[in-house]
């Protein structure tokens, strides 16, 4: 479903992705960890060339991304994004955070964007809360908004770049339980998270980043209870200990 | 004072303010949508675009207003011969002249106007977080619609109060038509001047009020508008 060919990018002269080459498979659940600025979020929005690439090739489901322009948009469409900071449209109500790219980008008509929207609201639990405006929402209901808006799209994959990072502790689960849901529906996901729980319990397979590269590729219990580098032993005690 | 002058058919003092009126209802409406575009066009990904929008804004706004309003008429109408209104053989040229030098004034001011429409616009842009437009971009729109739909709606709405100082400037502003022979508020102060030299303080009050009671009401609007549409984060 995602395919990374030889993925190269730098930001000036800091060498951020070093050499990607990666395929994830259609329903698979990747779970990337690393510690912070290895890249996992550049890896992310590549992957919908919300960066772009210095060399290298990103297919998603057999399509080559192109540089820009109206195909790069319809193809961006296909991936859905959740951010860290739930970016809802701020000016937007709940459900037409969640109709607009239905209407705008698919030419959906109104009526039936809605009844959509609201299937997706119901399914992530904010129906009642349709016509508020994202900022009369908590951080865990925005993120369910965001994820109901991403979906909206019928992506092919979706990618989630720390959707709990930015959440209070008790809003945590509610965000996961809609992530574990989908990833049970067979969804391709590649999810950027520190959340070990949902690692063991959705992934399928976990990516170990460090310094722009991809250090490791195993199966989570496996990657957790014997990890092969040195790296990502470091790692896996920092954020096991506490 | 001896404000009888108000009442003197000879000075259709109504008429005048309504003139003024007229000339910055048109202009605020022109200079909004320009202003707009050249906000647009000031943040677009196309160098040559971005290049014209910014040369327009710091040269224009640049450029007195009554220099701009006297080459509307000199040598954008009397040299290059635009024409904004139809001029009909065996007519009296009057009527020709006044809505030729009230749309040449309108034009005039909303070249210059949207340059402030403009940099109030695009700071309300900067107060717009960059993850709206990624998100934005993330469902697929394209930058046109990412413009349009989320980040200008959300930027005006920071920037309306702005937008009011600039729209109670250019209603003061439009005294500079009288210059081309518009017949509005300052024209009728300076008839009052020539013809009514002993009543200075009543006159002058008299244009003065006029101007605070159609400008007041606006700030106090606009200040209430921005407080309600305001983008809560
Ligand atoms: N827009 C940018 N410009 C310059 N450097 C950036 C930019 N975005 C990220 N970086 C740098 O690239 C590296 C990788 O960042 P990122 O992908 O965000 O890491 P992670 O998500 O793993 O924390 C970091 O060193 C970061 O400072
Ligand atoms: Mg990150």
């Amino acid at each position: 479903m995602i395919e990374m060919r030889d993925v190269q990018k730098h930001f000036g002269a800091l060498h951020v992705l070093k050499d990607i080459n990666l395929s994830i498979p259609a329903g698979q659940v990747t779970i990337v960890l690393g510690p912070s600025g290895s890249g996992k979020s550049t890896l992310c929005r590549t992957i919908n060339r919300l960066e772009p690439i210095d060399s290298g090739t990103i297919a998603v489901d057999g399509t080559v991304l192109p540089a820009e322009g109206k195909e790069l948009a319809q193809l961006r469409a296909d991936v859905g994004m959740v951010f860290q900071s739930f970016n809802l449209f701020a000016h937007k109500s709940i459900l037409d955070n969640v109709t607009l790219g239905p209407i705008k980008v698919r030419r959906m008509n109104k009526a039936e964007a809605e009844k959509l929207g609201m299937s997706l609201l119901e399914r992530v639990g904010i129906a009642s809360q349709k016509d508020k405006l994202p900022a009369q929402l908590s951080g865990g209901q925005q993120q369910r908004v965001a994820i109901a808006r991403a979906l909206a799209m019928r992506p092919k994959v979706m990618l989630f770049d720390e959707p709990t990072s930015a959440l209070d502790p008790e809003m945590v689960n509610e965000v996961l339980d809609v992530m574990t849901s989908l990833a049970r529906e067979g969804m391709t996901m590649l999810v950027v998270t520190h959340e070990m729980g949902f690692a063991r319990r959705a992934g399928d397979r976990v990516l170990f980043m460090a310094d722009g590269e991809i250090v490791e590729d195993a199966p989570p219990e496996q990657f957790f209870t014997d990890p092969k580098s040195a790296r990502a032993k470091d790692f896996l005690s920092k954020i096991l200990t506490h | 004072m001896d404000f009888s002058f108000l009442t003197d058919p000879r000075y259709d003092f109504l008429g005048a303010f309504w003139m003024t009126i007229q000339l910055s209802f048109w202009s605020a409406l022109g200079a909004f949508v320009l202003g707009v575009v050249l906000a647009a066009m000031r943040v677009s990904p196309v160098p040559l675009m971005r290049g014209f929008g910014t040369a327009y804004v710091n040269i224009v706004r640049n450029i007195p207003l009554t220099v701009i309003i006297i080459v509307m008429s000199q040598v954008i109408a009397g040299t290059l011969g635009l024409r904004l209104a139809v001029r009909e053989p065996g007519v009296n040229p009057q009527g020709f002249l006044d809505s030729q030098n009230f749309r040449l004034a309108v034009l005039g001011f909303i070249l210059y106007t949207a340059t402030f429409v403009c940099e109030a616009v695009r700071s309300g842009i900067n107060t717009v977080p960059p993850g709206q437009a990624e998100a934005a971009r993330a469902i697929g729109l394209r930058f046109t619609q990412v413009l349009g739909i989320v980040i200008l709606p959300q930027a005006i709405r920071a920037v309306i109060a702005p937008l009011g100082s600039v729209l109670i400037a250019l209603i003061k502003n439009t005294t500079v038509a009288s210059a081309i022979g518009v017949f509005e508020a300052a024209a009728l102060m300076n008839l009052y001047i020539e013809n009514e030299a002993d009543k200075f303080p009543a006159t002058f009050l008299a244009i003065a009020v006029g101007f605070v009671i159609i400008t007041l009401p606006i700030g106090l609007l606009f200040g209430a508008w921005a407080k309600k549409v305001g983008v809560k984060r």
